[in-house]
Order: structure tokens, then sequence, then C-alpha cells
């Protein structure tokens, strides 16, 4: 393996553009991931902001963005959920923090294909600018949903957004389909080839683990999108019939015959329900991370671990016609479906027992990477405990399609995996940056995103349970809404504050990378190979040697051990394991 | 810290489980045979998830605040986990997720297995941007012909869903912007749409399944109480979904007739 990472180390570049915008370092493509991601999260932010506004004051005329309409709802709608589902919650925990700390952690100098991950970045930054346009394209973005179910997403006179808008939409899913496909091959090469020397799969922290699975995800699962993507391409604009079949719309006959509105729910959630794993998996590995380096205790079950991803891994590609369970599909698959679903929460149980497992007789340090951890497993168990309520097609008849759902999903796999994120991002911080993030206000951007995010998302379970159908533009036409509205109005008022709380985040990353204080290379007393390396690391990660691994990687309070800690790269025969 | 995170999480659990518990948001009054075992199966497992979720909070908080580091704190455990409590929890939850499915797979079986029954009251709905429509066969029992191309929706009833009229079976339909229903009979739904997906959810009744265009879906369900409920669009069909919205009017057996001999009535 050793030999192999000698190929392929290269020169260190010269000049600005091969070292900051062409770059073939991991680390730098890793951060314009992640700073992508960021410019991607305000967006989705803002437009999530727009949408609570509207919800409360139908007929508010906001500066700059002038009155929004209720097909301007649709229209935030469905850029926020696909903004925040490819260009954040794919981009961040996988290839942000995959590409910085998958080589470091398994001892690489760099990632397997080095052109391939630049490739890929741009790719994906193509594929932002081609989403960001369809803002601009004539009558706006599209409004069928970030599911874009067919024929509403395949007709351009089903609604407004639905010409240009629809087309820039689904080109930008395609190529970004195109990026991730090569970023996961990219992954696990990497993983498979080029381990140090002592790196053994089972001594491989669990964030490589779930960045592996992860990518074997993306591997299966976007390729399956990007060829839906394409036939929906193909109905829209040549008058195949892939999706659409003899429909009239506004009193016109379509060319379309025979076509079917299942096949595309089908294709699309082929891929979209892994994609849930491919959001959440990397932050259940950062989540693990933290809890045992700031418990100072090896993460509980190990081994267990490892196979709950596997587990998730496998059985994520087994469960996706839950999304489908009042569709028309027939009644006997929703059962196959409802089972596999229902078998998924064992997995994941396990790992939030191990979580509080390692949490117990533990000595917890409360710095603020941990306090996300923490939250992460509170939200994790929320928004995974209302996963068996939807897993049941019976409950699904009062329950799909409503606030319950836009609940369930927001609080897993949107809040969870940010706060995975925002641990990542003050955990690393100080090797990516070489200064420290200031504490005093990551603790405050914690505890007004734990209460508020809840405050959020928590009360949505109770629209959904009273009927409240999700994609409202407005609450007037139905009258058992009525009674809800409070409800929505409190909401938003929680969304106000939230969303002002990202802006501490913000100031104190951008402060911190220049005025914080020096970061010392362990500053966490950490235990994987990132922190044996300089602040920030060199080129080829480990300033020309090749790290040798001899600990598994969450050695904490090792009896007879000096410190409490042993590093993987400590000599062997300090104690067992 | 440890104590601030303890009190939080604990607050956050208690004061969402109040709702909960209080029912101050719940499931719409059912006025459906189905309600009695949708809203049991519902029961069942919010009590269950509600156990594991305060459980698993709670503990949560606690470990938090316990084990945090301190001075005088104990000494660290060094553990790499327990194989046999791995067995056990993996068993137990097993058990309760499988099992509460099976459970509630009996009561989904028993509304979507099987067709309506004979003899109860055949009705169509149709979706399009952004309305309902509801026909009724008439005296003959069949539904007449339709045609994509007689589909005119700004006329309403019978020629937006394209009623072809040179066919005999439709001369007696019966098409309606509201949805009259007999209480107590079942009622067979022949669900459609005709331009892009909606889905037909009638929360008191317990029912919602999506109309999809080219598929024509049965479904039923039976009302049991008098009344008038609403129905709402849950599929994301266009600009006006917020609005597609529609009521269903459960009356007497007598009523019923009525009412559908009225109808015909203002039809010749």
């Amino acid at each position: 393996m050793a030999s192999s990472a000698t190929v392929h180390a290269h020169a260190a570049p010269q000049g600005f553009i091969r070292k900051y915008i062409f770059s073939l370092d991991h680390k730098v493509i890793g951060l314009q991931y992640y700073f992508l991601a960021l410019a991607a999260v305000f967006v989705g932010m803002f437009l999530s902001l727009l949408m609570r506004i509207h919800l409360i004051w139908p007929t508010a005329v906001l500066p700059l963005v002038g009155e929004i309409k209720p097909e301007t709802y649709l229209q935030l709608l469905t850029m926020h959920g696909t903004i925040m589902v490819f260009f954040v919650l794919t981009t961040a925990p996988q290839s942000g923090f995959g590409n910085y700390f998958l080589p470091i952690q398994i001892g690489a100098p760099d990632m397997a294909f080095p052109v391939l991950n630049m490739l890929s970045f741009w790719t994906t930054f193509v594929a932002f600018v081609v989403m960001i346009a369809a803002f601009f394209a004539t009558g706006g973005a599209p409004l069928h949903g970030w599911t874009g179910y067919a024929p509403l997403s395949a007709l351009q006179s089903a609604g407004p957004g639905e010409q240009l808008g629809a087309d820039l939409w689904i080109t930008s899913i395609a190529i970004f389909c195109i990026a991730s496909l090569m970023g996961a091959l990219n992954f696990i090469t990497t993983i498979l080839d080029m381990r140090a020397k002592g790196m053994m799969l089972m001594r491989m922290p669990l964030t490589c683990w779930a960045w592996f699975i992860t990518a074997i995800l993306g591997l299966l699962a976007f390729g399956v999108l990007l060829s839906a993507g394409i036939l929906l391409l193909l109905d829209r604009n040549l008058g195949t019939s892939f999706y659409v079949p003899l429909v009239v719309v506004n009193g016109q006959v379509m060319g379309h015959k025979g076509g079917s509105p299942l096949l595309w729910q089908h294709l699309f959630w082929f891929f979209g329900h892994p994609e849930v794993y491919i959001a959440i998996l990397p932050g259940m590995g950062v989540a693990s991370q933290l809890l045992s380096t700031f418990s100072r205790k090896p993460i509980f079950g190990y081994r267990a671990m490892v196979y709950a991803i596997m587990g998730i891994g496998v059985l994520g590609f087994m469960v996706w016609g839950h999304h489908m369970f009042m569709s028309g599909m027939s009644p006997y698959s929703a059962f196959a479906f409802s089972i596999m679903t229902m078998a998924i929460g064992v997995p994941s149980a396990i790992k939030t027992f191990n979580w509080l497992g390692t949490l117990l007789h533990a000595k917890i340090r409360l710095q603020s990477p941990m306090l996300f951890a923490i939250g992460f497993v509170s939200l994790f168990v929320s928004g995974g405990l209302s996963g068996p309520f939807l897993a049941q097609p019976v409950l699904d008849i009062p329950l799909h399609d409503t606030y319950f759902v836009v609940g369930h999903f927001h609080l897993i796999m949107g809040v969870a995996a940010i706060f995975g994120i925002f641990g990542a991002t003050y955990y690393w911080f100080p090797k990516m940056f070489g200064h420290m993030m200031n504490e005093t206000l990551a603790k405050w951007h914690f505890w007004l995103t734990f209460v508020g995010t809840y405050a959020i998302f928590m009360p949505m379970h109770y629209l959904g349970m009273a009927g409240h159908p999700r994609r409202y533009s407005q609450l007037t036409e139905v009258a058992y809404l009525h009674r809800l509205i409070p409800v929505q109005t409190f909401m938003t008022y929680a969304a106000f504050v939230t969303i002002g709380a990202q802006f501490i985040f913000v100031v104190n990353l951008f402060w911190s990378m220049f005025k914080g204080p020096k970061a010392a290379d362990n500053p966490w007393e950490a235990t994987t190979l990132e922190w044996t390396t300089a602040t920030p690391p060199p080129h080829d990660n480990f300033g020309g040697h090749t790290p040798v691994v001899n600990h598994g990687p969450y050695e904490y309070n090792v009896p007879g051990a000096a410190k409490d800690f042993i590093m993987q790269t400590d000599p062997a025969g300090v104690t067992a394991h | 810290m440890g104590l601030a995170l303890l009190v939080v999480i604990w607050l956050i659990t208690f004061i969402s489980t109040y709702f909960f518990i209080a029912k101050t948001w719940w499931l719409p009054h059912g006025a459906a045979a189905a309600a009695r075992w949708i809203d049991g199966q519902f029961t069942l497992t919010y009590i269950l998830m509600g156990i594991v979720f305060v459980t698993a909070q709670v503990a949560l908080g606690y470990l938090v605040w316990k084990y945090r580091d301190r001075p005088g704190a104990e000494p660290v455990r060094y553990t790499h986990g327990n194989t046999k409590l791995e067995v056990i929890w993996t068993v137990l939850t097993a058990v309760l997720f499988v099992g509460l499915n099976l459970m509630g797979s009996s009561v989904w079986a028993s509304e979507r297995f099987e067709p309506a029954k004979p003899g109860s009251v055949p009705v169509e709905v149709t979706g399009m941007q952004f309305a309902w429509y509801f026909r009724y066969p008439g005296a003959d029992g069949k539904f007449g012909a339709t045609n994509p191309k007689l589909i005119d929706p700004s006329s309403g009833n019978e020629s937006a869903i394209g009623l072809d009229t040179s066919d005999p079976a439709g001369k007696d339909d019966v098409v309606t912007g509201t949805m009259y229903l007999p209480l107590g009979r079942e009622v067979d739904l022949r669900l459609r749409a005709i331009d892009v997906i909606h889905s037909f959810f009638v929360p008191a009744m317990r029912f919602k399944q999506d109309a999809v265009p080219g598929l024509e879906i049965h479904m039923h369900f039976t009302p049991t109480e008098i009344g008038e409920y609403e129905i709402a669009c849950a599929e994301l069909c266009g600009l006006g979904h917020y609005k597609m919205h529609g009521m269903v009017h459960v009356v007497s057996q007598e009523d019923f007739d009525k009412w559908l001999a009225q109808r015909e009535a203002e039809k010749q």
C-alpha cells in the first residue's frame, strides 16, 4: 500500500491558480466543496425564510423580493429543497470533509485520482451555477418540488417555471450526478487502495467507514438519477413519453401517450432514499468520532457500528417504495417495503444505543464540537422515531404528504446532518486553518440552533397529525387549517431566531480564520492520524514520511497508558489493541 | 454546561410530549369505518415510540450531566463494548419494529387488498388543475365513456371530464363539484386524473389516494357519520394546489336518493 501511495504523490503546485483554483490537492478541493456548500446553505436558508414569511403574511411586499405569489412560493420550495439536498447535505459532509480528511485519516498523501477530484469539484460548481440560473430563466424556477413528480415536471404548460427553468433544474441535477459519480469512484478507490501500513479496515475511524459506505451508495444511486433525469429531459423536449400518458392540460390534449408517472417515482426514489443516507451517514461517522474523543473513552461497540453502517447501506436500497404507499403502487408491494423500512430502524437503533453506551462512565468534555455531537444524537432520536409511523402504509393514509413528513425529514436528514457538519467544522477547523474558533460564540450558536430547530420542526408533527398538507402556499382555502395558523406563526418566529443565530457561526468562522488564537497540532488530544501531522497539514499531508498505524482509532483512557489517549501511530506495545 | 444540557434536552422532550399527550393537535375526528383501526394503530405506534423517545432523551440528558468532566469525577471505565448487550438491543428493537409493522399490516390488508363489496355506491373522482369532479353512474349503474378531446374545463361538470354524450351509458351520468355519499354504505371509488398527479385526501374519512393520469385506481371507504367533510389535495399539482379543495356531504340514504334524483332531473 505504501508503494501505491508514492505513485500518487505529486509535487506541490506553484502559483495562485494551480494552488487555490484548479488545485489537485484534496485539502484545497475539500475546502472548495465546503465553501460551495456554505454559499448554497445561505441561499437555501434565505429561500426558506421567504417561505416562512409568505405563509404568515401572504400579501406582504418585501424589499427587493416584492410580493410572493402562490406560484413563487412553490418555486422557492422547489429550489430550497433541491439546493439543500444536493448542494449542502450531499456536498459538505461527504465531498467537503471527506475530501479533506479521508486521505489524512487513512495516512495517504492525496486521493487516488487527483485530477478526477478536481474535475468532480468543478463539475459540481457548474451544476450549482446552472441551478441558480433557473431563478433567472423566463418564467422563473420550476414549481414541481424537489421530487419533480411527472407529469407536472414533464410538461412545459403545467405551470409557471415549467419551461426553461425546469430544463435548467434537471440539467443541473444531471451534471451534479456526474460529479458525484466521479467523487464516489475516487473515495472508494482511495479507501481500498491507499491506506497506510497497519491501517486495517477495522482500524479505520468511523468517519472513514461512513464516507466509504456513502461513496458506494452514491455510486449506485446517482447513476439511476442521471438516467431518470435524461429521460425526463427527453420527455420535456423531444416528445418522448417515458413518464407521461395521454393527458389534457388546460383543455389542450398533449402529444404524449402511454408513459408511466410512477416510473419516475420508482427511479427517483431508488436514488432518493439512499440519498437520505448519503446525507446522514457522514454525520453519524462524525458524531461517533466526536462522542468518543470528547468522552475520553473508546467508542462503544466499534464493530457493531461498522456493521450497522453497512446494514443501513444495504437496506437503504430496498426501501424506496415507502415513499409511494399512496401512489397507486400495488398494495402488496407496500407490505414488503414496509417490513424493510422497519428493519432499517434496527441498525439505526444500534447506533443510538452505542452512542449512549459511549457516554456511560465517561469523562465528558463539553466543548463546542461535543455539544453539536450530543445535539446530533438528540435530533437523530427525535427525527428517527417518526420513521416507524411513516413506514407503516396504514399510517401514511393520514400522514403521507403532510407536515408530519416535513418535520420527520427535516429533523433527521436536515438538522441532524447539519449538526454533523457544525460538529465537524468546530472540530476540524483548527486543523484546516491553524486557528481556534471562539468558544463563546460557538456555544451561543449551539444553544440557539438546538432550541431553535426543535421549535421550528417539532410543531410540524402536530400540524401533520391534524392533516395539514405540505406544499400549501396559502392557508386560507381549507377551513380546517385555520386553527393551525398560530402554530405556523410560532414556527416562523422560531425560524427568524434560528436563522439569525447562523450569522454568529459565519462571523466566528471568518473571524477565527484570521484572528483566532493559533492552534496546536492536536488541540483536542485526539487519536486519529490528522492530529499527528502539522497544522495545517503540508501538501503531502505528512511531510515526506508515511505514517505507520499501530492502534485502533479510539484508544482513550487505556489502563496502564501514560496519557489518557494513545494515538494511532504511537509505538505498538504501549498496550493491547 | 452539563446541567444546562440536561435541562434543555429534558424540557424539549417534556414539552413536545405534553402536546402529544394533551392531544392539543391530533388526528381530526374520524367519520369512517376505518378510523377506528387506523387511529388504534396510530395510538399504539405513538405510545411505543413515545416511550422510546422519552427514555432515550432522558438518558442522553442524564448521561451528559452525570459523566461530565469535573474535578473529582470517577475514572473512565475503559471498554470496547459488550457483545451480549449488542445482541439484546438488536433483537429487542427488531421484535418491536417488525411486530409493530405486522400489526399495522393487517389493518392495511383489510383496507387495500380487497375490492369494494358488491352493493357499494360507485363514484368516480376526477382530479384536474385545480378542481375535483364526482361522477355517479345513474340508474343503469354504468359509467359512460369519456373522451380526452371533449374535455373543456371552462364549462364545468360533464364537459370538464370530457363525458361522451353519444354513449348511451353516459346519458344518465351525473357529474358534480361536490361529493354526496349515503351514510353507512361502502363507497366504491374510481380515481382518475386528467393532467398531473393529484391526491384525494379526506382527513375525516381517513382516506388518501393519489389520482394518477393514465391509471384508474379503485379504492373504498365507508362513511359512518352524517356531516360535511373537507377534501384537500395532498399531491403538489401546480400553482393552485392550495386551493384544490372540495366537500364531501354524508347524508342519509333517503336524502342521497333525493339529491341524486334532483340532479338527474336537472340534466333532462
